[in-house]
Order: structure tokens, then C-alpha cells, then sequence
């Protein structure tokens, strides 16, 4: 599949991961978003902005872990947890929140 | 995301219904189809290319002359009918073509049409069919409908393994060029990286020191999560996805603290930082056989004395039944020992001698029940006892737990349920076939929900963890109501004052 974000057409996967994290934009974030039923908060943007800086140092998306860390050090502790980012992505922060990333999808068995 | 779908609505348990057929409910459900740049860096052609058929008749037999029970499964059925209702992925979906003896004779009719006589001569009275492309769409949309879990051949009076008759067909089907993209990105991964997540070191590092910062913060002890450091006793391998989502992190926490408990000096590896063997989901022995290598050269380079696997069912399938033909011997490593050894051997070891000391109240207020993996039960054992690999993680969780009850009999131990996921089919395209495959479990679990008031599931494999997390919504329950078995050793065990 592919999208159009600002007269472009950027390649995507058949689940809708970016082929090419370069292309990714912030409109086109919001955009995956809403086909994934997401309408992007300040929160949703502090998530997806942390999962881009950890991807450009370590090419790999942080661990659950790592993540909800990083978000009770941002946010403060009472969103540091799987069920606040479960909150804010349904489908699952690991993916979905990648997905919107432009970040590929984490595979294995996770 | 995938289309919606209806959850299954669970039954009892004490008398689970025989569903009324659904012909072709799930005729269109398939994963995506690898694309060239998963399947050339494996070896397998990149597309489907013109004279596929005869390309595919031969690997067939090829496989049949390798593997004397393949040629044994294709003869031996009688259509007894024992293994049609005994596969979750026909119970949930009622599909017929989910009944053992259907998928096998996908495969079953191309091998009548090609190497009997019968079918050579007379093909429609034999049930013999041509290798079409009809032919080869069905056999990519079933054979990835299952999951390779055996429990159909725990019931076959004639001991036919539907996982060795799945894994041919889908090593013949990457061999012609139609391999599925969740294993062999998953693969490629593996050789290019060394783990099923595509984690480099510098990640793996950096998460390992966040969980040593953690460990420090809750308990005040200093446990330590080695990597790369030559000369340890143990190389502990495990599977990625310990490093990397949760309950899974949990476990390996666990791990960490049992070491460090019995002060037994051991490392993680980043060339081997991956237990899991998706070799065998797609059947490829050349496959199977370079990922089991990375673990002997790691474990020479490091100049280790055992090895121990981490909380993954396939991985001690291979490792156990298999890992000695595939990258032995193993003579370099200390004889008195397992090889390979599993971490609930070691750990139960060390519960018995009293080597560790638990506290159940660490675990206070949870009501357990466990899942035996497919692979740990009906693919490998552990311990030297028959049955060990049943025995040896109750005794753990019972050591751990205040209270543990088990399942209805019919779906523990040798006769356990897949969590759904198993066999290469945990990926998000196959969600509908996950949901409603794993309805048999969800069954046993709601019986002992109700009755003996359970808080949680424990499990002993990275896939049925990440599978469990993802369905367990779908029923009602709380996605951390799925545990792994060294989460609750982590809670329960206690540090620094081992005297």
C-alpha cells in the first residue's frame, strides 16, 4: 500500500509500516493515525517522538520497558506504565505506536 | 488491522462440544506471502517461476526419501477419524479443512498423484490431484493453520505427525517460491543481526543496563546482566523477546536472580541472543541447522561450560531433541551437566538442594494455573524422569506461589492446547485464526476462573506469553494475567542472604 502526505506518495507495507523511515513526516503521522482510529495528543506525540530519537540511536525500536521508563521520566510516573500507553494505542504500543512512527514493525515473538 | 471477526463464544469445558462444520470459513485466512527480499537472503527463489510444479513434485520427493516417517505418515492413515475434533484450530473455527487428516491430505493427494501407482494410473478414484495452483494456494492458506503443536498425534492410533507433514509442505512452498513473510524476515533477521527482533548489541546493552538499574531500584542487590564476558560458567540463551516485551522481561529478570542467588557466574551472548529456531516452523533443515550453530560458536568463543535455555517452547524442542545432530558434539562442555539444560531444570534443581531460598508471600493474593507449552510437553522433556518436563515447572511455581491448580486433564500435559499462536503464526494478519484457535484454552481457563478463583496463567514460552497478552482481552481477562514461570521465582526469591 501507499500513502499521499504532501503531494508525495510514500510506500508502505501491506500492514502500513513505512518502507523507508526517511519519508515519514508529521502530517503523514497523523494521517496513520487516523486510519488507525487515533486522534494525536500532545501525549501520543511525546511517545511517537521518543520512539524516533531511541530508533536513530539503537535502529530498533526501545523495549516496552525502556519505553514506559523514558515516558514516567517525560510525563511523570503515573503514566510510566503498559496500561497508560495501552490507553493511548489500543492495539499495542510496541506496534502501533511504530507504525505511526514510521518505525518497521517489531517481529519475533512479541 | 485485520478484518473484525465474532470472538468464540466459550462452552464447558467437562463437555466440549463437537462444532457443526463450516465448510470453507477460513478458505481466504493466510499470512502475507514473502516477498523477494525475505526470501533471497534464505536461498529460496525469490517468486513463483515458470515449471514450479515439477520444481515442487520434486522436493516432495526429496523430503520423502530424507524423512522415512513423512513417507510412513502419507501411507499409514486409515481414516479412523480419532484426530478430527482434536485440533483447536478446528474447534475454534469449525472449518473441516482444520481436521488433521484434511490438512494431511492436502498434501497426502499430491503425493498419491505423483509416487503411487494408483495414483499415477487412476488419480481420480485415489483421491489424487494434480499440483496446480488451486492446489498450492490451499496448501498456503492451511498448512499456516497450524501450528505444529502434535496433539492431534498424541491421538493418531497410528502415530502420524501432522507438524513433520506441515513442515514439509511448507519447506517444499519456499523452495518453489512461496514462503511466508513473518518467518523468513524473521530468519534473515537472525543471520543478519542474530535475533528474531533485528536487536543490535549497543540496544541489547542498553536494555540490559536499564533492567540491572531496575533490579537495583526494588531490591537493593546489585544482580548483574552479563554480556559477552568469556570464561563464564553458564551461556544462557534465550529468546529475544525476553529482552524486549513483557511478561516475557519479567522472567528474564527472574533468570538473573537465580544465577546471582546460587552465585553461579554466567553470560549472555550477543552473537546467540536469539533461543528461537524458526527453522523448524518452516521446516528447512539447512535453516535449522545454521541457527543452532551460532549457539556452538558463541559458546566456544566464550569458552562456557553449560548451556541453558531460556522460557521458549520451540527452542527446547530443538534443543532438545535435536541441537547434538545439529551443531555437536558437544564434548567441550563440563559432561556432569544437562547439555543442553533448561532453566526450570536448573532452577528446580537448586529449589530441591535448597541452593535458593523462596518466599511464597511474594507472590500473595495470586491464584495460579499453568499452560503447558506444545513443545515443552509434547517435544522434548525435561529432568531425567518420564514426565518431567510436566512435573518439573509445577514444582517450581509451586515453590513460588501460594496457590497453583491445574486445568481440566484434558488440556494439560501431554494433551495441552497451543496457545493459538504457535508454529510461525503469531503475526497480526493471522489474528481471527489466533482468537478462535486459542478458544480450547479459554475454555479450560474460565472453568478454573470460576471454580478455584485463578488470578493467572503461567506460561513457558515467548510465544505463548505474546500470544496470551494479545487474545486474553478478547475473553474478558486482563492481558497481564499472563505470567512467566520465572516472574514469580523473581518475586518470590530471596536475595542476599542465601546463609
Amino acid at each position: 500500500m501507499a500513502y499521499t502526505s504532501n503531494g508525495a506518495t510514500i510506500d508502505a507495507d501491506e500492514e502500513g509500516y513505512l518502507i523507508d523511515i526517511n519519508q515519514w513526516n508529521e502530517d503523514l503521522a497523523g494521517q496513520i493515525a487516523k486510519d488507525e482510529g487515533i486522534a494525536m495528543s500532545p501525549e501520543h506525540w511525546e511517545v511517537v517522538n521518543f520512539l524516533r530519537e531511541y530508533y536513530s540511536e539503537y535502529q530498533i525500536a526501545p523495549a516496552v520497558r525502556v519505553l514506559t521508563k523514558a515516558i514516567a521520566k517525560k510525563m511523570g510516573p503515573d503514566k510510566g506504565n503498559n496500561k497508560y500507553l495501552y490507553e493511548l494505542f489500543p492495539y499495542g504500543p510496541g506496534k502501533q505506536a511504530c507504525k505511526i512512527a514510521g518505525l518497521p514493525k517489531p517481529t519475533g515473538c512479541v | 488491522m485485520a478484518a473484525p471477526f465474532e470472538t468464540p463464544v466459550l462452552g464447558d469445558v467437562d463437555e466440549r462440544r463437537i462444532p457443526a462444520l463450516k465448510p470453507g470459513a477460513m478458505a481466504a485466512s493466510k499470512p502475507y506471502v514473502a516477498a523477494a527480499a525475505h526470501q533471497e537472503p534464505l536461498g529460496f527463489p525469490a517468486v513463483l517461476a515458470d515449471g514450479w510444479e515439477a520444481e515442487a513434485v520434486s522436493h516432495m520427493g526429496e523430503l520423502l526419501g530424507k524423512y522415512r516417517s513423512l513417507q510412513v505418515f502419507m501411507d499409514a492413515c486409515v481414516k479412523c477419524g480419532a484426530c478430527t475434533d482434536k485440533c483447536h484450530y478446528f474447534l475454534g473455527t469449525a472449518d473441516p479443512k482444520n481436521m488433521p487428516v484434511a490438512r494431511a491430505d492436502l498434501f497426502r493427494s499430491v503425493y498419491r498423484r505423483y509416487f503411487t501407482p494408483a495414483g499415477k494410473l487412476f488419480p481420480s478414484l485415489v483421491g489424487a490431484r494434480d499440483m496446480t495452483k488451486d492446489v498450492l494456494d490451499e496448501w498456503y492458506n492451511y498448512f499456516h493453520q497450524c501450528s505444529q503443536c502434535r496433539r492431534c498425534s498424541v491421538f493418531c492410533p497410528m502415530g502420524i505427525d501432522t507438524a513433520e507433514i506441515s513442515m514439509a509442505a511448507r519447506d517444499v512452498m519456499d523452495r518453489i517460491g512461496q514462503g511466508q513473510k513473518y518467518c523468513n524476515e524473521i530468519i534473515g533477521k537472525v543471520h543478519k543481526i542474530g535475533n528474531n527482533l533485528g536487536l543490535p548489541a549497543p540496544a541489547l546493552l542498553d536494555t540490559l543496563e536499564g533492567l540491572e538499574e531496575d533490579i537495583l531500584d526494588e531490591t537493593g542487590v546489585a544482580v548483574k546482566l552479563p554480556v559477552d564476558v568469556a570464561g563464564a560458567e553458564v551461556l544462557l540463551v534465550t529468546p529475544s523477546a525476553d529482552f524486549f516485551a513483557e511478561p516475557h522481561v519479567l522472567g528474564l529478570i527472574g533468570y538473573a536472580k537465580v544465577f546471582h542467588a546460587a552465585g553461579v557466574s554466567w553470560t549472555l551472548s550477543t552473537k546467540a541472543s536469539e533461543a528461537g529456531n524458526f527453522g523448524m516452523f518452516i521446516g528447512n533443515y539447512e535453516q535449522m541447522r545454521k541457527i543452532s550453530l551460532r549457539i556452538r560458536e558463541a559458546a566456544q568463543e566464550l569458552g562456557v561450560k553449560r548451556i541453558i535455555f531460556g522460557e521458549c517452547g520451540h527452542a527446547w524442542r530443538v534443543a532438545y531433541s535435536f541441537l547434538n545432530t545439529l551443531a555437536g558434539p558437544w564434548d567441550f562442555l563440563d559432561s556432569r551437566y544437562p547439555v543442553p539444560q533448561h532453566i526450570l531444570e536448573f532452577t528446580s534443581d537448586l529449589i530441591r538442594r535448597k541452593g535458593i531460598k523462596l518466599d511464597k508471600s511474594g507472590n500473595d493474593g495470586m491464584v495460579l494455573t499453568v499452560h503447558d507449552s506444545c513443545n515443552v510437553a509434547r517435544g522434548a522433556r525435561m529432568g531425567d524422569k518420564p514426565g518431567g518436563q510436566f512435573t518439573i515447572p509445577r514444582e517450581v511455581i509451586r515453590a513460588s506461589v501460594p496457590k497453583l491448580v491445574d486445568m481440566h486433564p484434558d488440556t494439560i500435559c501431554e494433551k495441552t492446547f497451543c496457545c493459538g499462536g504457535g508454529g510461525g503464526l503469531l503475526t497480526d494478519e493471522l489474528l481471527e485464526l489466533r482468537v478462535k484457535g486459542s478458544a480450547p484454552r479459554m475454555e479450560a481457563l474460565k472453568a478454573v476462573v470460576e471454580r478455584e478463583g485463578v488470578t493467572h496463567m503461567a506460561a513457558m514460552c515467548a510465544i505463548c506469553k505474546a500470544q496470551f497478552t494479545k487474545i486474553l482481552p478478547y475473553f474478558g481477562h486482563d492481558r497481564e494475567m499472563v505470567v512467566s514461570v520465572h516472574q514469580l521465582v523473581s518475586n518470590a526469591i530471596i536475595l542476599g542472604d542465601n546463609d
